[in-house]
């Protein structure tokens, strides 16, 4: 499936010549205005051409009068030989927990009070007009589906206070169930909006009928734009997540199904200078448990207010239609034969479709994340553990800066000042992380009051620095991940030759394929990219058959291969714990505190980098083993655990720890065929 | 006795053929009658017809010296009279202009027409055998297209691409047999031609075929053989036209009740080959339900049922291959069809309805119950407001106030938004007292839907519309609008989603492929049936400032089949496939249904001979 982000020309993938819009801050008004007045001013969107007037509550009983749901509640009772009656109740009820009520007044109430919250918390909040603009367009249109990125909470609420801010239908969200414990607060969520899935309900049918139904209904009448998270949930790392394609599949079936003409797909990008969950994530990733949402927890995180998250900027991207990227991949007539309510497993290359379109989008999302210096200045930072000179940080930003915007990096870097003083301030932001004293420039760690610097609580604290500085590190790694795999690839080929080089390149990038936005089958698309940005900023010269680095062009791989190191050392270790600690079959569950306490003794014997403490590093070099088939997951009863073929496992560790390696094992490669 | 039938019926015939002959001019008729007996009924079609557009001569749309439009001629109800509304509507709707003409060529170029490319001992054998023929450039122009736009937008500009050589009419059916044996002996490509209304390139001689081409018109073929009232089915020449059919038999008390919109130029052997679909099917049935017998010539021999049954268990039913087979295995010569008696009585209606969804459900119930009237039709906004442009000049102020008041009771009283009414126009047929009590039933089940009963004129004029369309677009060509309209079928809850979804999709591409005026793009549902209901596409627009609007006309026409296909929609309900639809045959029917069918052309007509090359 290489059909979705084929560029034709060289010049079409340039990324420094993407034109992008203008930002406005939607809080200047705020700051100057009476928020009262504009939380009960006239709101009066424009609505969908083809919009079915309906109320929330009409809503309800479409969807349990619906052909579809119907069909299931019919085939359940069946199945289950309880009265048709008792499961139509069942649904009532699931629909009743589910369910939205969109009330204005809430969104009145919120827009007053998230004025004031926002006021405190930001410098700015940043929105480009010509994405609202042509958002409006589109949600006249056709149905419209708002895909913003997760990084925080903040990121529904924001959006919703963005298009009342601009007069837009307000959309309706999905959001985990997690929020319903929160008494109050959850019931407010659902007046502005906000409908209730539960985070697994796999094999329960009429859960989904009844959630899809839903979906579906609100879509088809255009009832509201629909939001929710591809990522499925909030990244802790900055990274993108692989994106989860259950509800992207629910919103194209109408279009497949010819229910409605065209979908449109927006992709938002919402990018925090600092994120309002930062030491949260890092401990959550170390393994502190993540804080019951509770509405207690939320009045006791009110002390956040009083801090400065800087700005943040929402970029509304250019609408996708679906209709458009489905011409000549999706046949609309495989529906024909069958009654459109019957549910019907995706076919293949359907699932394929939304697969890569829900990659497209999540790159999407990535392109027009707005990058902070201070995004750059924690790459140099976390690359120089000891702490840098505040000269020298200075002087390696400006040439980051310079190689991030040749990548086509949406850098919000001012112009107007002098390098020196946008460095300071970026540190002085973050003053929690970074300090700076006698002139060199280091992490902040949390002293433990008397206590030796190697101990493990020690190196705990140290690690909730590091990974709350990789948070920031990670949000430009999209940028940088495929020229980092060739120069990664091009060390460990330790040949020019182009098809070697490739091997490696698409190797690594297979391995690598759950930590990163990596979209299945375009290896080579991926390749030619990732060469033509390395041979613009003059890092490597392509030749006829080779690919070799040009004399200028070792700091640029160099800094590249470092960016991915922590990665590679983290896959290792994982590797390593799985070939040498590990006596018998693990219990899946047992697997990550067990890596992480083998890690952290490396990290304090000196042989680990701290950010192999992740869970979420470790997780994804798991799934990656588990795809790679070096490891089995076999399920007995409720536990799962993992088989682990400890040849391959090692093989692959091999692979990643020797950068001097000439050939890729055999038998991972073979494996890593299979597995296409 | 069979003898004296026949005889009867041509004495009759030759009254009817009189009075027909009527309307040519003097100086033909006296032509035909100083002809030889065989030529008697010669046909000098194209001095009634036009040759490079719809319908007669006499009939056409124009607007006068004051811009105001009327229709032209005596044959309709709209014949002469002002339809002072259809300026600003077409203005309007197409952003068209009096003041830009695209006028046609005034008359053929005979120069321009290719000499004929003849088999001379073909015509040697033929002229022995004592057949009719001509070469003349005219007869064979006029045979050689149907009336997609795309052949008449050249006839209209004066280009002549590959025309028939020679043109033939047999007779009877042993004429037929002959024809068909010489050109088997010969080799030469033969195309059936009946009433040359066929809208999916059929008629069009494929530009690869090196033989040489004979149209072979059904024309003189069109008498009534006989008529038995006890199995109540008439016998008769398949190239008889449907309004000469229908009025022979009125003349005995009886009517076949098919009536497809062509009907005034279609022929009986047209609609066998084509599976034709009558107005009043939901009475009469369509072509398949109302053929008893067939007999057709191919070059294998005759084939034909040897006896009369209603139904028969004897393998596949053989009437089936060759109803659809689009005169690519033989000449239909004699159909024999069941017949009923005249109706007593007949009513139009209409109803309105606030929205078309409403109206579909409508149409679905009255489905569903089994009770839809000889006819039932729902026509969307946009076409309701173009039968409303087609309204005559109201003679009182009486009239014009009712009118008035109407409208005011529907969209102010009722709040029915103007821009999302629709109607559906209604004919009743039967005895008098159960008219009216159908026509009850179907209106309790309208109200249930929010339909309003709207009157009797509403749905007469909504009929008119159908035949007077074709007219209207020769009038569209003449300032720069081209327009067409086709047709699917598709199951009820497809219904909504495939008309939106094709509607949109003709007005995108059409923004897309740089047409600078918003078409016109607007369906009705014309045929309900148990299961589904058949979809008709109007579809418009003023081609100022395009250079191949032909071009962009196709492409958007098949785009939009892409979409009817898409959401749930067949190939064709009643045109056919022709050459036009072909490259979705096997899509259509899959590759064993395809095979099926090569294989039946093979053994039919191993040598080509209906060379028209349709369908397969």
């Amino acid at each position: 499936m290489l059909f979705l982000l084929r560029d034709c020309s060289p010049l079409g993938r340039d990324p420094v010549l993407k034109k992008r819009d203008d930002f406005e801050d939607v809080l200047e008004e705020r700051r100057n205005s009476s928020d009262l007045r504009y939380a009960l001013r006239c709101y009066t969107p424009a609505l969908y051409k083809g919009l079915v007037p309906c109320k929330a509550s009409m809503l309800k009983s479409i969807v349990l009068q619906s052909d579809s749901l119907q069909y299931v509640v019919g085939q359940v009772s069946a199945e289950c030989g309880e009265s048709r009656e008792a499961v139509q109740e069942e649904a009532a009820l699931l629909l009743e927990e589910m369910a939205h009520r969109l009330q204005l007044g809430t969104i009145r109430f919120f827009a007053f009070t998230l004025s004031k919250a926002f006021k405190a918390l930001f410098r700015g909040v940043c929105v480009n007009e010509e994405g609202i603009q042509r958002l409006q367009q589109a949600i006249q249109e056709h149905p419209v589906v708002l895909l913003p990125s997760h990084r925080s909470y903040m990121d529904f609420l924001m959006m919703s206070y963005i298009l009342y801010t601009y007069d837009l239908a307000l959309p309706v969200i999905a959001a985990g169930m997690d929020f319903i414990s929160m008494k109050f607060v959850g019931e407010m969520l659902r007046m502005s909006g906000a409908f209730f899935i539960r985070r697994s309900f796999g094999g329960d049918k009429l859960y989904w009928a009844v959630f899809s139904e839903y979906v579906k209904t609100m879509l088809r009448n255009g009832y509201a734009p629909i939001e929710f998270f591809l990522e499925g949930t909030r990244s802790r790392t900055g990274k993108s997540l692989t994106p989860k394609t259950g509800l992207l599949n629910i919103v194209m079936e109408p279009f497949f199904k010819g229910e409605v003409f065209d979908v449109n797909l927006v992709p938002v990008s919402i990018s925090y200078e600092r994120i309002l969950e930062e030491s949260l994530y890092a401990r959550e990733l170390l393994g502190v448990p993540k804080p019951k949402e509770s509405t207690s927890g939320l009045l006791k995180a009110r002390r956040i207010l009083s801090e400065d998250y800087g700005s943040m900027h929402v970029y509304f991207g250019h609408p996708v239609s679906i209709r458009s990227l489905a011409q000549g991949h999706i046949s609309r007539s495989q529906h024909n034969l069958l009654p459109r309510h019957i549910p019907q497993k995706p076919t293949a290359d359907t699932q394929a479709f939304v697969n890569d379109t829900a990659f497209r989008l999540v790159r999407l999302q990535e392109e027009n994340m707005v990058l902070k210096p201070w995004v750059l200045l924690a790459t140099l930072l976390l690359q120089n553990p000891d702490g840098m000179d505040l000269s020298t940080l200075t002087e390696q930003a400006d040439w980051l800066r310079r190689l991030a915007l040749a990548f086509g990096a949406f850098l919000d870097w001012p112009d107007h000042e002098p390098c020196s003083k946008v460095i300071s301030s970026s540190l002085a932001l973050h003053k929690n992380l970074v300090c700076v004293s006698g002139g060199r420039v280091r992490l902040v760690v949390e002293e433990l009051p008397g206590a030796e610097s190697a101990t493990e609580e020690a190196g705990f604290n140290r690690a909730v620095s590091v990974l709350s500085c990789a948070s920031y590190r990670n949000q430009i790694l999209h940028l940088f991940v495929r020229p980092a795999l060739i120069a990664v690839a091009m060390q460990t080929a330790n040949c020019s030759r182009k098809d070697e080089v490739f091997n490696c390149f698409n190797f690594l990038r297979n391995v690598f394929s759950n930590e990163f936005i990596l979209c299945p089958g375009a290896a080579v698309q991926d390749f030619e990219e990732a060469c033509y940005l390395l041979g613009k900023c003059g890092a490597v010269q392509e030749l006829q058959q080779d690919l070799v680095m040009s004399q200028s062009g070792q700091t640029t791989l160099a800094f590249l291969c470092s960016v991915l190191d922590p990665f590679l050392q983290g896959y290792q270790v994982v590797c390593r714990y799985l070939c040498e600690e590990l006596e018998e079959n693990l219990l899946e569950n047992k697997f990550v505190p067990a890596v992480r306490s083998f890690t952290l003794q490396l990290i304090l014997s000196g042989t680990c980098c701290y950010e192999a403490l992740s869970s979420d590093l470790q997780k994804n070099a798991l799934a990656a083993l588990i795809r790679l088939k070096a490891v089995r997951r076999v399920k007995a009863g409720d536990q799962v655990t993992l088989k682990v073929n400890k040849i391959a496992v090692n093989s692959l560790e091999d692979t990643l720890g020797k950068t001097n390696v000439q050939h890729i094992n055999i038998y991972l490669y073979s494996s890593l065929l299979n597995n296409k | 006795m069979f003898l004296k039938i026949i005889h009867a019926c041509k004495t009759s015939k030759r009254k009817v053929q009189l009075s027909f002959c009527c309307m040519r001019s003097i100086l033909s008729l006296s032509l035909s009658l100083s002809l030889s007996l065989s030529y008697f009924f010669f046909p000098f079609r194209h001095d009634i017809m036009k040759w490079n557009g719809w319908g007669y001569s006499d009939s056409r749309f124009l607007f006068n010296k004051k811009g105001q439009a009327e229709f032209t001629g005596k044959r309709y109800r709209l014949s002469g009279l002002i339809l002072p509304s259809l300026k600003d509507w077409f203005e309007g709707t197409f952003g068209a202009n009096l003041q830009h003409k695209s006028p046609a060529t005034p008359a053929l170029n005979v120069s321009a027409v290719p000499p004929p490319n003849l088999n001379e001992s073909f015509v040697e054998e033929l002229k022995a055998a004592g057949v009719a023929l001509s070469q003349e450039p005219e007869d064979r122009v006029f045979r050689s297209h149907g009336h997609c736009l795309h052949e008449i937008f050249a006839l209209r500009e004066g280009r002549i691409s590959r025309v028939p050589d020679l043109v033939v009419w047999p007779s009877c059916h042993n004429d037929v047999v002959k024809i068909v044996e010489l050109a088997c002996k010969h080799n030469v490509c033969l195309i059936p031609y009946g009433g040359g209304t066929s809208v999916s390139s059929a008629l069009e001689c494929p530009p690869e075929e090196t033989r040489s081409i004979v149209s072979l018109d059904t024309s003189q073929m069109n008498r009534i053989l006989w008529i038995d009232e006890k199995n109540l089915t008439a016998h008769v020449e398949a190239g008889i036209i449907g309004q000469d059919l229908e009025r022979q038999l009125n003349e005995s008390g009886y009517c076949t009740g098919h009536e497809p919109d062509s009907m005034e130029f279609s022929s009986l052997g047209g609609w066998v080959a084509t599976r034709a679909s009558g107005m009043k099917k939901n009475i009469y049935g369509n072509i398949e339900d109302l053929v008893v017998h067939i007999k057709m010539v191919t070059p294998r021999g005759v084939i034909e049922k040897s006896c009369q049954g209603p139904r028969m268990s004897t393998g596949p039913d053989i009437h089936h291959f060759i109803m659809g087979s689009e005169g690519t295995l033989g000449v239909v010569t004699e159909v024999t069809m069941k017949i009923r008696p005249v109706p007593e009585y007949q009513k139009y209606g209409s109803i309105v309805f606030p929205n078309f969804q409403q109206g579909v459900a409508c149409l679905r119930e009255v489905a569903k119950q089994r009770c839809a009237p000889a006819s039932i039709r729902l026509m969307d906004n946009e076409q309701f407001q173009f039968g409303h442009a087609l309204k005559p000049q109201v003679s009182s102020i009486f009239t014009s106030f009712l009118d008035g008041l109407k409208k005011f009771y529907i969209t102010k009283f009722k709040g029915f938004d103007p821009h999302h009414l629709c109607v559906a126009t209604l004919l009743f047929e039967g005895d008098r007292e159960k008219v009216l009590q159908h026509e009850k039933q179907v209106y309790d089940i309208a109200a249930k839907f929010g339909g309003l009963a709207a009157g009797e004129d509403n749905g007469q004029r909504g009929y008119m519309l159908t035949f007077v369309i074709a007219y209207l677009r020769d009038l569209g060509m003449d300032y720069y609008v081209i327009g067409e309209s086709f047709e699917t079928s598709v199951p009820w809850d497809r219904v909504l989603d495939l008309c939106r979804n094709v509607k949109e999709r003709i007005v995108r591409e059409c923004k897309e492929r740089g047409v600078q005026f918003p078409p016109l793009s607007t369906c009705r549902v014309t045929q309900t049936y148990d299961a589904g209901a058949c979809v008709y596409f109007y579809f418009a627009f003023n081609y100022r400032g395009l250079s191949d609007p032909i071009h962009v006309y196709e492409n958007v026409e098949h785009a939009a089949r892409e979409e009817i296909l898409a959401n749930g929609g067949s190939l064709s309900h009643h045109h056919g496939v022709g050459k036009l639809r072909k490259e979705w045959m096997k899509e259509a029917v899959s590759t064993v249904g395809l095979g099926m069918l090569k294989s039946v052309k093979e053994y039919v007509d191993p040598s080509n001979i209906f060379g028209n090359r349709n369908l397969l």
